[in-house]
């Protein structure tokens, strides 16, 4: 037998996290050792997943399947296929790349590392689910420690408002999500929760029809679908710079991919019937982002609301139904990732040093942060879909497919590419340009090796993936081949 | 070696430039110049090798060099990325890597190279005193990438590497625009650049995305050299009524063009771009981006003529073109007339010379484009290089004279031609070039082209409408001329400017060699007296482009003497007018024209304009509207307004039904909970009861949802 490579990247993370709970609390550059030991085989093996993946065969690979609860048709069904390795391996890295950037982190590290890893394994378990409960159950995993992360170690002056905001709504987006999945299982007469068998059930196309709402928008909910998007900007920007990076980076993913597993391929008939809407709310998402970006004046609610702006895109990916648009959207959930990323983990670190975000109180920190200012303008790059950058890899087949399904949206959601461009131009100039304020002046200290490994990382895979697109566009579509197969048609 | 594996070399040397200075030798002005210079004459050679086997190939339109790999596989297909070297690519490979090569030996003496560093200059300001300028590896680098984006474009073969070399000029405009980033004028230029080209941009990709959702694929051969595909574009009706799927993707991708290449309305971006060091300026608005705009309609010329044959009425498409041209060409014209800096002349100039290319592309006058486009490039660069060695030698005499004045201000100039000779003889030539003065210089043939097509084929408004820019043209190249180098010095600090050093001269001088023989080549054939002698070269290798030749304009003597006469007529009263003007004088149109003068020298307010209809509007639809007023208000409100109701319903749950009536048998209970509340505090707040209730609320209208509903 194969070893259970999936199992030990999902529960790598929470043996590693519990087990930190037994270090002396003081002893923080062991327990920083500890964790980057962690998230360094969590990553390793991610990357192994990633690359091992065989093209040619196709399917989900690296397969293991357990009973777990046989009584009520529950298992424990792990793989990966096309559409969710990059995502298993954006995790791996956020989480390494996360450990890196929070090095700093004098208070209780024991406790942040543990939670974030918590929540790294229930990111990991949903991503490779391939049983409905289990998805739940690791979904719920991957929110619970969110809101201890952000209401100790947030932003002191919204940190409670926003942990309550976001664990609400992603409760009751779980919530509907759950009753749509209860409803499948009872009708789908198989007694199971795999996903595969739910594929063949054959709900009937009003069964489809009433249901698929909840179970896409619940999940959607996580994924920043508007009008249920708020809790996004909020929540990043009361957030620690890791959890910021790992919320808008891979949590957002969590509830896009899952809203795509869950309701495209289970009840694709609802899709075909609901993508109107979808398209609609996404197109808003997209330009309304873009919109309120451009008018914030914090540097990270700017990336905030760009989050919800670029997240759009990933729905209005999948709701073309088309190979196209569902690769676009694949491909951008793993651009957007580390795209994400890199920025909150910039944003950081000219917080750690500035202690403001106001950004026309910020000015010049390119001569004192070379690289991280570097790192940002990349990351701007990609996030205004400028070719050479992973960004419009993504864009470019999203856009195509909404021009092949409705060309009316595409005008309208290419609105926000210059609105994007507008707002990371104005972000770049102000704080990375211009004149440095004189109370800064001599204050600002160098960044650290380790957010330098981190930002080079980042950024490095953002020029990658931009310049050699084979390197991820084939395995992404063979996934969006395998949603085609269910939704039919092209 | 093969042809084409040269082609793909082309652009990469720059790039390679570009990484080792950002990278290494930033440190290293000397070595850092070097690795610039001598990546662009490699690229130069391999595109003159390429350029020269071309031109010698027979059939090259038939048989173009081409190869090309796969690069994002999308759907069904791969698309693919490749290089093509047509008649028309060749042509244009030519002049980038002549004006490229021109423009980065320039810099070497523009920056200051050898003088010593002023302790006083600071990154992102421009060199107070002569010293050698600050950032000035990274300037090497920056055009680097540029070059490296242009050539791109040139050697692609389909419209998304062209599209992948457009963004990287887009993005080198901005960091170049901004160099001096410590100026708040270049800080707001390099942004308004930037957002300017990138409306059209965004127009353009959506054309692109149209044209390979329409045909599956984004080659240029498998598109425009493909009478089937033109064909299927020509006769599917697009999305617009009355336009035709190939008219449609044709506007779509002018528009990119407008952006890029400054056309109204989009033009506001260019003369602002002056905010960047000259060589800059030349780089923009001669060698690559602008020209760039042109390129692409000249590449897609068979689809956004699709529908049309030659001598037939022209299609909407066409006449939006041909009018947009037309316009800019007249309208940046007349503002160049009331601009006193040296460079936006030059920038207004470009507008309007590019508005005669787009009317030529609209009224299907493509040769004549083409010439033109190749023309101007050689002495627009010529005229800016000049400009920025004027603004030099003024600089210099301002250092040394300690007098307050701008240097770039044409009335502070006056009577240059004797201390710069070298500078005088070489702009005298570009400005002539660009006034269109007969025979000798390239202007005159390329610009008689498209006056002469435009009158063979009809076109009487865009005929008359250009004939009145060539006009105006010829009058504000001799004003500037003569305010600059005629005339007695009108300031202290002219007497003393000098010539400027060989690396700066020495591309003075190849360029108007250009300037003046790029014009022979192109000679029509029918030509009195001297057509015929050197045969008409240049109208039989780019035919060859399309599928489709077009026809040579037979010769008519009225546009001839129209051209000849607007030409020298400008030049004389411009002349006449601007002489005398003394130290101090007004400008004496200002006079003449009143009112409209400050409107002329306002730009005729668009700039004011647009602020106040659409950046001001567009920051309050989003402050206001989108984010107070949406999110905050209403989103945010509501979600408030529930969690407030749901303490209130709490409230009276617990006080008016809780308390009298469940609690009394309950306080055992409540002891148990109350102390685990306390150990829970830690991790809750306030709040937790009110969005629990929340939580409820919305589940039991979920329940209701599948209740009342449920099919």
């Amino acid at each position: 037998m194969e070893a259970p490579i999936l199992s030990i990247v999902v529960f790598t993370p929470i043996v590693f996290g519990v087990v930190l709970f037994f270090f002396p609390a003081e002893r923080h550059r062991e327990i920083r050792i500890f964790a980057l030991t962690g998230a360094s085989i969590a990553l390793a093996l991610s990357l192994w997943a990633y690359f091992t993946y065989d093209l040619a065969l196709g399917g989900y690979q690296l397969v293991e399947h357990y009973p777990w609860v046989p009584r009520l048709g529950i298992s424990y069904h792990v793989g990966v296929d096309g559409m969710n390795v990059p995502l298993v391996l954006l995790t791996g890295i956020v989480m390494f790349t996360g450990v890196l950037v929070s090095w700093g982190i004098d208070d209780r590290p024991r406790e942040f590392f543990g939670f974030l890893f918590i929540l790294a394994t229930g990111v990991f378990g949903v991503f490779v689910s391939l049983d409905l409960f289990q998805l739940f159950f690791f979904y719920e995993i991957a929110v619970f420690p969110m809101y201890l992360l952000i209401a100790i170690w947030g932003w002191k002056v919204t940190r409670e408002y926003a942990a309550m905001k976001l664990t609400l709504y992603l409760f009751i987006g779980s919530v509907v999500a759950l009753i749509g999945g209860l409803a499948m299982y009872f009708a789908s007469g198989t007694h199971s929760f795999s996903l595969f068998a739910l594929e063949q059930a054959g709900f009937s196309v009003d069964f489809q029809r009433f249901w698929f709402p909840f179970v896409f928008f619940g999940f959607a909910v996580l994924g920043g679908i508007f009008p249920v998007h708020n809790w996004s900007p909020d929540g990043h920007v009361a957030a620690p710079t890791a959890v910021s990076m790992f919320h808008a980076g891979v949590l957002m993913k969590v509830g896009a991919f899952a809203a795509l597993r869950v309701g495209i391929m289970l009840l694709p008939e609802g899709a075909k019937f609901w993508a109107p809407l979808i398209l609609g709310l996404a197109t808003v998402n997209v330009v309304y982002g873009a919109f309120i970006a451009s008018v914030q004046s914090d540097f990270k609610y700017v990336i905030g609301f760009s989050s919800v702006s670029h997240m759009g895109l990933v729905i209005l990916g999948f709701a073309t139904l088309n190979l196209t648009g569902i690769t676009g959207a694949g491909i951008q959930m793993f651009s957007h990732g580390v795209m994400t990323a890199l920025m909150f983990a910039v944003v950081g670190l000219v917080y750690d040093r500035a202690h403001t975000r106001e950004i026309p109180k910020l000015g010049g920190f390119i001569k004192v942060m070379p690289l991280a200012g570097i790192a940002f303008i990349i990351a701007g790059l990609v996030s205004m879909g400028m070719p050479g950058f992973s960004g419009f890899v993504a864009e470019f087949p999203i856009f195509m497919g909404l021009w092949q399904s409705q060309p009316i949206v595409a005008i309208i959601a290419a609105i926000s590419i210059v609105i994007t461009a507008g707002y990371i131009m104005r972000v770049i100039g102000r704080v990375f340009f211009g004149e440095m304020p004189e109370e800064f002046k001599g204050h600002i200290t160098p960044i650290n090796n380790f957010d330098k490994i981190a930002l080079v990382i980042l950024s490095g895979i953002l020029i990658l993936v931009g310049v050699y697109p084979s390197i991820i566009a084939p395995l992404v579509e063979s996934g969006a081949q395998a949603v085609m197969a269910l939704v039919g048609g092209a | 070696m093969q042809i084409e594996t040269l082609i793909w070399l082309i652009p990469l040397p720059p790039i390679l430039a570009f990484f080792t200075i950002v990278l290494g030798t930033n440190r290293n002005n000397r070595l850092s110049h070097i690795i610039a210079i001598g990546s662009m004459v490699v690229s130069w050679g391999l595109a003159m090798v390429v350029f020269f086997n071309a031109v010698t190939t027979e059939g090259l339109g038939h048989h173009p060099f081409h190869s090309s790999i796969a690069w994002i596989p999308t759907g069904d297909t791969a698309l693919r990325i490749g290089v093509l070297i047509d008649p028309l690519g060749a042509l244009a490979l030519f002049f980038v890597a002549w004006t490229c090569l021109a423009i980065f030996l320039y810099s070497v003496g523009y920056n200051n190279y050898g003088k010593p560093r002023d302790p006083e200059d600071r990154a992102g300001l421009p060199p107070r005193a002569g010293g050698i300028e600050p950032m000035y590896a990274r300037f090497f680098a920056f055009i680097s990438l540029f070059a490296f984006g242009m050539l791109t474009l040139v050697i692609s073969d389909n419209l998304l590497l062209l599209f992948v070399g457009w963004e990287i000029m887009g993005l080198c405009s901005y960091l170049l625009i901004g160099f001096w980033y410590g100026k708040p004028s270049a800080r707001d230029a390099m942004i308004k650049a930037f957002m300017t080209t990138r409306v059209g941009d965004v127009f353009m990709l959506l054309g692109l995305v149209y044209l390979y959702s329409a045909t599956g694929t984004l080659s240029y051969r498998e598109i425009l050299y493909n009478e089937h595909v033109l064909g299927m574009l020509t006769n599917t009706p697009s999305v617009i009524p009355a336009l035709s799927t190939a008219g449609l993707i044709g506007l779509l991708l002018f528009i990119g063009t407008v952006g890029k290449s400054a056309q109204w309305p989009l033009h506001v971006w260019l003369p602002d771009a002056m905010e960047g060091p000259t060589p800059v300026s030349a780089m923009i608005h001669a060698a690559t981006m602008v020209s760039a705009g042109v390129y692409l309609i000249l590449r897609f010329f068979p689809l956004i003529t699709a529908g049309w044959h030659e001598g037939g009425p022209l299609t909407p498409t066409m006449l939006v073109i041909s009018f947009i041209g037309a316009f800019t060409a007249l309208f940046a014209a007349t503002i160049a007339l009331a601009q006193n800096d040296i460079k936006r002349v030059l920038a207004y100039s470009t507008i309007s010379q590019l508005g005669f290319m787009v009317a030529a592309v609209g009224i299907g006058a493509y040769v004549a484009a083409a010439f033109h486009l190749i023309t101007h490039a050689f002495f627009k660069a010529l005229l800016f290089l000049g400009s920025g060695s004027v603004i030099h030698g003024v600089e210099h005499g301002v250092q040394h004279t300690n007098e307050h004045i701008d240097a770039q201000d044409m009335f502070n100039m006056g009577g240059l031609r004797k201390k710069m000779p070298v500078t005088f003889v070489t702009f005298l030539i570009g400005g002539f070039a660009l006034s269109g003065f007969p025979l000798i210089t390239a202007g005159f043939w390329s610009k008689d082209e498209i006056l002469a097509d435009a009158f063979a084929h009809g076109h009487l408004a865009v005929f008359i409408t250009l004939a009145l820019a060539a006009f105006l043209t010829a009058f504000y190249t001799m004003r500037q001329i003569t305010l600059t180098f005629l005339g007695e010095p009108r300031t202290k600090a002219a007497e003393h400017a000098h010539e400027s050093v060989w690396t700066m001269t020495l591309p003075l001088i190849v360029l108007s060699f250009f300037a003046i023989a790029a014009g022979w080549v192109g000679i029509p054939e029918g030509f009195p007296a001297i057509g015929g002698i050197i045969p008409n070269w240049f109208h039989d290798f780019i035919s060859g482009t399309l599928l489709e030749h077009p026809q040579a304009v037979a010769f008519n003597p009225v546009p001839l003497i129209v051209s000849i006469g607007v030409a020298l007529g400008g030049l004389l009263l411009g002349w006449l007018v601007y002489r005398r003007v003394p130290a101090g004088g007004e400008d004496p149109v200002k006079k003449l024209l009143g009112p409209i003068y400050s409107v002329l020298r306002n730009k005729y307010y668009f700039d004011e304009l647009y602020s106040a209809v659409i950046v001001r509007p567009a920051y309050w639809f989003a402050e206001t509207f989108v984010y107070r007023w949406i999110d905050r208000g209403v989103i945010d409100g509501f979600l408030h307004w529930v969690g407030r109701t749901s303490l209130r319903i709490g409230d009276f749950l617990r006080n008016s039904i809780d308390l009298p009536i469940v609690n009394g048998g309950a306080d055992f209970i409540g002891e148990g909970v109350k102390k685990s509340g306390k150990t829970a505090r830690v991790i809750q707040t306030g709040r937790v009861q009110e969005y629990l209730i929340i939580g409820m609320v919305f589940v039991g209208i979920v329940l209701s949802y599948i209740l009342v509903l449920r099919p």
